[in-house]
């Protein structure tokens, strides 16, 4: 019984220390996106121009793929079950609504926190491992300023546009199972589907969107700075950065809906 | 006298019960090769970190440059920092970008330079260690003691007037680690630095070092020339020169317990 106690105190108090350390990096990393520019100290552009391709351009095939096919999805599964009511076309209703409003956001956090979240995570532990971030430290060169900054400033940046891009081709796929499958006319699905969304459903993925951001790149940095013990130890981090950002993710996504959506 | 440039006043540092530096006081002077000389587990690498202000002590005082660097503000610490150079042991370049940029890195960052002077800089520092030539190489491609070179090169981009190098010889072969050896001798010529050596190899030991401060489970034990290192009668510097290892004593209780578990022999 005892036993089971420490070990729930323990667990929390280990929870606990580790949120604080992720609020503190993230305290560091705003100060070093908006404060620390007008104390002399630039952000340097080109690093993040660079993060910018590999986290964003890189991702677009696959982020196009991956919503379009859920697009579709959701358009099928959807017209299964509203044909036998014959409203078919409330498909692009139910289309437009959970692409904008969740799946849209959701899915392409997801999508980066597996593909760049954990490349952060790896990259710094990676770099901790080979002393490049003491390295780093003893040339004068902040770790946070010279590689945590480039990489979230990024992630702002890029994750709301890869959301829009999920939004639209997500939309699409509904689009083309509806025009090409259901016979619904085009111009019948798009007056139905531009009257179902709000402009409030769009922006509010777009806040989300941008809060994944700042999620997945903080989490990626914590646990690369976190790496300790050679190329295991990297594993292990990468792996965590993974599966705690998609926990936060979703956590956060929750109380977004209880904020915007709850009566 | 002259007045030294890195002053260590009573360093203590503890990892939660184990004490790993007890009291170090310790001067350096400008323009002369020091080389802390040790066991493994004796200190001598945590004595380096809270030099290059990687780790705090837990009580004392490092003042370079007459700035104390464990109480300084950030900023106070990186403008020590920028003339300061450091070869990591694991030689720490930077294996996302090549050989060049590795050397460039401080002088864009830390300097209002062109680009082209920044590359003439960079291939001078190169060239200086020999590896005139390897600008667009990755790290990758480069052979343990090239990567030492290059990893030289980058510490002394921005001129630094203290050179700190951690193990320079570690993990290279003897020819390779003389060649290291050599190089560093030929920096103290050419520039007149202040350097600082962990080591525990003792022949590039007697090849560079103006002063040897022998450190012994977080104390400094001896500190002064090769000459007086090689007339000490302390049996510690005596073992250490003569490479003799620990005398193992023998209680055979203790050992049998040991191996089959406490409690087994009444």
């Amino acid at each position: 019984m005892r036993n089971i106690f420490g070990k729930t105190g323990h667990g929390f108090y280990s929870f606990i220390a580790h949120l604080a350390r992720i609020l503190k990096l993230s305290g560091q990393s705003l100060y070093w996106i908006f404060i620390a520019p007008f104390k002399g100290k630039r952000i340097r552009w080109r690093l993040t121009f660079i993060q910018m391709v590999r986290i964003g351009v890189d991702a677009v095939p696959i982020v196009s793929i991956i919503t379009f096919s859920v697009g579709l999805i959701i358009a099928m599964q959807a017209a299964y079950q509203l044909e036998r009511f014959g409203a078919s076309i409330y498909v692009a209703d139910l289309v437009g609504v959970s692409i904008t409003r969740e799946l849209g956001p959701l899915i392409t956090a997801i999508i980066i926190a597996g593909r760049s979240g954990s490349a952060i995570a790896a990259e710094i532990g990676t770099m901790k491992v080979a002393e490049e971030i003491d390295a780093l430290k003893t040339m004068a060169l902040n770790p946070i300023g010279f590689l945590v900054v480039p990489r979230t400033l990024a992630m702002i940046i890029v994750v709301p546009c890869l959301t829009i891009l999920a939004d639209f081709l997500g939309i699409a796929g509904g689009f083309s199972l509806a025009v090409f499958s259901l016979k619904i006319p085009f111009i019948a699905y798009f007056n139905e589907t531009a009257t179902a969304i709000l402009l409030k459903d769009f922006l509010t993925g777009l806040v989300k969107s941008l809060v994944f951001a700042v999620i997945i790149s903080q989490i990626g940095a914590y646990q690369g700075f976190s790496v300790s013990g050679g190329a295991e130890g990297v594993g292990k981090s990468t792996t965590a950065s993974v599966v705690s950002s998609i926990f936060l993710i979703i956590f956060s996504d929750l109380i977004f809906t209880m904020i915007f959506f709850s009566a | 006298m002259p007045e030294p440039i890195i002053k260590i006043r009573d360093l203590h540092t503890s990892y939660g019960e184990l004490k790993v530096l007890k009291g170090i006081t310790l001067d350096v002077y400008a323009d002369e090769t020091l080389v802390i000389l040790g066991r493994s587990g004796c200190g001598k690498s945590t004595l380096l970190r809270h030099l290059i202000g990687l780790q705090k002590p837990t009580k004392g005082e490092i003042y370079i440059k007459d700035v104390d660097i464990v109480r300084a503000s950030e900023d106070g610490r990186e403008e020590v920092m920028k003339k300061i150079g450091m070869l990591f042991q694991g030689a720490a370049l930077f294996n996302s970008m090549s050989v060049g940029e590795n050397v460039a890195l401080p002088l864009v960052e830390h300097t209002p330079l062109e680009s082209s002077t920044i590359s003439i800089m960079t291939r001078m520092k190169l060239d200086l260690v020999g590896l005139a030539g390897f600008e667009n190489f990755m790290p990758s491609q480069l052979s343990g003691g090239m990567k030492k070179r290059a990893a030289m090169a980058r510490a002394l981009a921005m001129d630094p007037d203290i050179l700190f190098c951690d193990e320079p010889s570690a993990g290279l072969d003897p020819i390779v680690a003389v060649g290291i050896d050599h190089l560093i001798l030929k920096l103290k010529k050419a520039f007149k630095m202040t350097i600082v050596v962990v080591t525990h190899e003792l022949a590039s030991v007697f090849l560079i070092a103006d002063r040897i401060a022998l450190l012994h489970e977080g104390e400094v034990i001896f500190l002064g020339t090769k000459e007086e290192m090689k007339n000490s009668k302390d049996p510690r510097i005596c073992q250490f020169l003569e490479r003799r290892p620990d005398e193992e004593i023998i209680d055979r209780d203790k050992h049998l317990s040991a191996l089959v578990g406490e409690g087994y022999i009444s």
